[in-house]
């Protein structure tokens, strides 16, 4: 399995969840630059968290429309995966891949805590490791994840089953309790918490670990 | 065109610039005519108390800086140690205490990018922040605003960063009410062989200007030349500067990439004075002169004049001095990551700092005897008169032990204040193994190895107040303590002093006095002071500060699965007791909330009994006979094991020893004393005995509550409520 993680101006988690993906997959995947405009040849494309052009103007906004994200819009197209983490998710709704958007949260502040989060499906390469209806504890570390959108799309995505995570106690004053959604096809996911926080004993916690083997497992 | 007429020097002008005569008198002697403008705003910054430490100076120089562990001590942008394995660890905490006042957000925030900036600077990787906060009295009209910002401020800069903030301390006391402080420390990691110095060398050597554009944020006493400018008299912006941390984010890379190269010969921050301060810092460490062409600096806004450039302190900002032939590889990687480069200088042999813009010399001064024969006091100073003790028979308990728990555990100092640290990003970099809340220090790995960094800050001002070289003393070996209980080898501090008003001789006593106090502690810890700063005139209306000299420590775990946090980990266990307690009752919490009383002298520090008893609870912890550490300090024994089990989510029988004073014993406030829990005792206690350590069994942990002598139990949900509930009470304005 190879994957890219690309870097934005400001991202900070994208070593991160390097370490992360290595160490599940064993090896290190691609760091592609925003500017970029080729993209290689890779089976998973990983959006990091951060605060890309320092969340001027609004978070994920001007990211979504770097050269590189031509190359990811392609690629989503083609069926390749898509993971987009806090900002990274931001990115992605931004960009259109995913619906809705991510308002500043209920409590106005920055909030970082582990949060406990229901699995909603096991139907897609992110989320096979996982128990359908499993409860897991993830850290979540934003101001920007009040996930919103309107009352028919909102339908839509409940309807399509496009919900991947829902928080157990809502941090943020998600709409429908929202921590994540995929795409139609659930080859696109953008969630808040990062699962990458939680991947190895020492960080306390290794529900976030499941998300990188399962995709391990569904590319081989 | 001309930018600027400079209006004539005189005493009375240099006055306003905070010059005293003599200083005048000194200054005219060096330059040997009088100044130009553009010259008086550079000395007048440079023998400024912040930027010359002239009133601490003489006692700086009395803390110990050296150990076989220390790379390099106080003098460069921040502190660095050995940790072993070819890599190193640097670190400094520094002040932003009165920007943070006048405007919370931003004062806070860029204290955290300033502190950020001394530690990238030197090469390393910023890898956690803490700070040390002091607000005023909760109900004061100010301080629900000041901490409210103060918090979003430091969030907002290090979230945005990637640094995530692991640790520190907030307490509240009327004495902050006009005067916060905000302390802000920064640890960094770097290969040991790649220290980056701020010493300039090689004359002809290109001097690069970095970061942001120089605008007219910051600049010191700029009301005084708002007449002085011949183009439209623009209004002045506030004095506070404006932080980006994106910027700072991307200066963090790009400045890491570059020194990964070849290029560097030297690099300073741009921090208090500015572009002042770091040419003069690069010129007078290298012994040379430095040139520099203003007109080629890059601002943000139109006819800045020279003293404007040189004083700006505009954020974000570095200068460098770069191999001859290298400036292409430097340009490229600027421009990758869209900050300004621009080559603004030369290294000179003249030993002069030589201003041009516009074909004019507007500054042309000596730099050696400036640095050298600044201004220097040795202030007269008092000591604190000693205060009367306090027996455990003048305040007894008010009402049962379970009430005098419930109302320590929510006061100002003790309650939670989770609040605070969760609108910090905590665990950005994957490498944060504790919070402070979780175990006596914050912990983060050292990325790629089994190592970790532990790191702490200290001090109780109201230790200092009563008795500055207790006080001092206190706080070093409490900083120290901390470290031990997590199970590092505690390896050198870096001091934030804060006080108030040096002129007057009770203040200057107090500065001394906690000098003298550290200074002894840190030679009994061997726990040198590597970096630091001082912030005086913490003063409103003839109302001083408590004196407040932050310690920042920092540990090292060679194995960081020995580690212990402070949380009891298992039903069962058993609570020991490790130090002598006499039951200490003066400026103890106990005192101060049930008794409204803030007198007596506070708890002796006995240094060698601190080193004892901390060497023997680090080496119980790495032979792994321990489940959980805590150090005993403010509130006592009781705080401490309720603390424990709250981490722990778990009770505890306590049983008082036959024959003690149980206000004395449950509140008393001494210190060297730490509580660990263990499945077996057994070796725990022959080791106390062959160590001569006094180790006393109190209880088992489990349940739901804390009780005492099988009665008085209070429940550890109600103790939760209650400390979790009283901040963010007081932020809604329910309090």
């Amino acid at each position: 399995m190879k994957a890219a993680v690309i870097v934005f101006p400001g991202s900070n988690c994208d070593r991160d969840v390097a370490v992360a993906l290595e160490q599940v997959t064993g090896t290190p995947p691609a760091m592609v630059w925003h500017r970029d405009s080729a993209l290689p040849p890779v089976d998973l494309i990983v959006l990091p968290g951060g605060f890309s052009h320092g969340d001027y103007l609004r978070s994920g906004a001007m990211a979504a429309r770097a050269p590189i994200m031509a190359r990811v819009r392609e690629r989503a197209a083609a069926g390749v995966l898509v993971l987009g983490i806090c900002n990274g998710f931001q990115i992605l709704t931004e960009s259109g891949l995913l619906p809705g958007v991510l308002m500043r949260n209920a409590a106005l502040k920055f909030i970082c805590r582990s949060v406990r989060l229901k699995v909603e499906t096991a139907d897609s390469a992110f989320t096979r490791a996982y128990q359908p209806c499993e409860e897991v504890s993830i850290p979540i570390a934003h101001a920007d994840g009040n996930f919103f959108a309107a009352a028919d799309t909102l339908k839509r995505i409940e309807d399509n089953g496009q919900v991947a995570f829902r928080y157990l106690d809502n941090p943020n004053g998600s709409a429908n309790d929202i921590a994540g959604i995929f795409n139609e096809t659930h080859t696109v996911l953008g969630l808040m918490p990062h699962p990458e926080r939680a991947s190895e004993p020492a960080h306390g916690g290794t529900d976030g670990r499941k998300m990188f083997e399962g995709i391990l497992a569904a590319l081989g | 065109m001309t930018v600027a007429i400079e209006p004539a020097v005189t005493p009375e002008l240099a006055a306003g610039y905070g010059l005293k005569l003599d200083e005048f008198q000194r200054m005219l002697e060096i330059v040997g005519r009088t100044p130009t403008f553009t010259e008086l705003g550079i000395i007048s910054v440079m023998w400024s108390e912040h930027c010359s430490y002239k009133s601490s100076r003489f006692w700086l120089k009395t803390l110990p800086t050296t150990g076989p562990q220390v790379i390099c001590g106080p003098g460069e942008n921040a502190g660095v140690i050995d940790i072993g394995d070819g890599q190193a660890c640097i670190f400094k905490m520094e002040s932003h205490n009165h920007p943070s006042f006048i405007e919370p957000y931003q004062g806070a925030a860029t204290g955290v990018g300033g502190i950020l900036r001394d530690v990238f600077t030197m090469g390393a990787r910023p890898i956690a922040n803490l700070n040390a906060l002091r607000f005023g009295a909760p109900d004061h009209p100010k301080t629900r605003h000041l901490v409210s910002g103060v918090t979003a401020g430091i969030g907002g800069y290090g979230n945005c960063v990637g640094v995530p903030t692991v640790g520190g301390e907030t307490n509240f006391h009327r004495a902050y009410n006009g005067n916060i402080l905000v302390n802000a420390m920064t640890v960094g990691l770097a290969p040991a062989d790649r220290i980056f110095y701020s010493a300039a060398a090689g004359v002809g050597n290109k001097v690069v200007y970095v970061g942001s554009k120089t605008g007219r944020d910051g600049i010191h006493g700029a009301t005084m030349a708002s007449a002085e400018f011949s183009e439209d008299s623009e209004e002045k912006r506030p004095t506070v500067q404006v932080g980006d941390p994106f910027t700072e984010k991307l200066l963090i890379e790009a400045c890491l990439e570059l020194m990964a190269t070849d290029a560097v010969v030297a690099i300073q921050d741009m921090g208090a004075a500015g572009l002042t301060s770091s040419s003069v810092e690069m010129a007078s460490k290298g012994g040379l002169g430095i040139e520099l062409d203003l007109d080629a600096v890059p601002v943000r806004e139109t006819h800045m004049t020279p003293y404007e450039i040189m004083l700006s302190e505009s954020q974000e900002r570095m200068l460098f001095v770069l191999k001859p032939g290298r400036e292409h590889v430097a340009r490229a990687i600027f421009e990758k990551w869209e900050l300004d480069f621009a080559i603004i200088g030369t290294l000179t042999d003249s030993g002069r700092l030589v201003l041009n813009k516009e074909g004019r010399t507007w500054c042309d001064l000596v730099i050696a005897p400036l640095v050298s024969n600044a201004p220097l006091y040795e202030r007269p100073w008092i000591p604190t008169p000693p205060q009367a003790p306090v027996g455990s028979d003048e305040v007894p308990m008010p009402s049962r032990p379970c009430e005098v728990l419930l109302r320590l555990m929510s006061c100002p100092d003790l309650a939670s204040k989770r609040w605070i640290w969760e609108q910090y990003d905590s665990q950005v970099g994957g490498d944060t193994i504790y919070l402070s809340g979780a175990a006596d220090a914050g912990m983060v790995r050292v990325h790629g190895t089994n190592k970790a960094l532990a790191m702490t800050t200290d001090c109780t001002p109201r230790y200092c107040l009563a008795d500055p070289v207790e006080g001092g003393r206190q706080a070093v070996a409490e900083a120290w303590r901390n470290l031990t209980a997590v199970g590092a080898t505690p390896l050198a501090i870096t001091d934030n002093l804060n006080f108030g008003n040096p002129e007057k001789p009770l203040i200057m006593g107090q500065l001394v006095g906690c000098i003298q106090g550290m200074a002894e502690a840190c030679r009994a810890l061997d726990f040198p002071v590597v970096s630091g700063n001082v912030s005086l005139y913490n003063e409103t209306n003839g109302e001083a500060i408590l004196p407040t000299p932050t310690i920042g420590g920092v540990g090292l775990l060679k194995d960081a699965s020995k580690r212990v946090g402070l949380g009891f980990v298992a039903d069962g266990d058993l609570v020991v007791l490790i130090g002598e307690t006499k039951g200490h009752l003066g400026q103890s919490l106990y005192l101060r909330e049930i008794h409204g009383r803030e007198d007596g002298p506070p708890p002796p520090v006995d240094l060698a009994v601190e080193r004892r008893n901390g060497d023997f609870v680090r080496g119980l912890i790495e032979a792994g006979l321990v489940n959980a550490c805590h150090d005993l300090a403010d509130g006592g024994l009781v705080v401490g094991l309720v603390e424990m089990a709250l981490a722990g989510a778990r009770g505890v029988e306590l049983v008082l020893p036959v024959g003690v004073d149980p206000i004395g014993f449950l509140f008393g406030e001494d210190q060297a004393r730490y509580l660990v829990t263990a499945s077996d005792i057994a070796p725990v206690m022959e080791r106390a005995l062959a160590a001569g350590v006094p180790a006393v069994l109190l209880g088992t942990t489990g349940g739901i509550a804390i009780s005492m002598n099988r009665g008085n139990a209070c429940t550890l949900a109600h103790i939760r409520a209650i400390h979790e509930g009283w901040l963010p009470a007081l932020m809604a304005g329910e309090a």
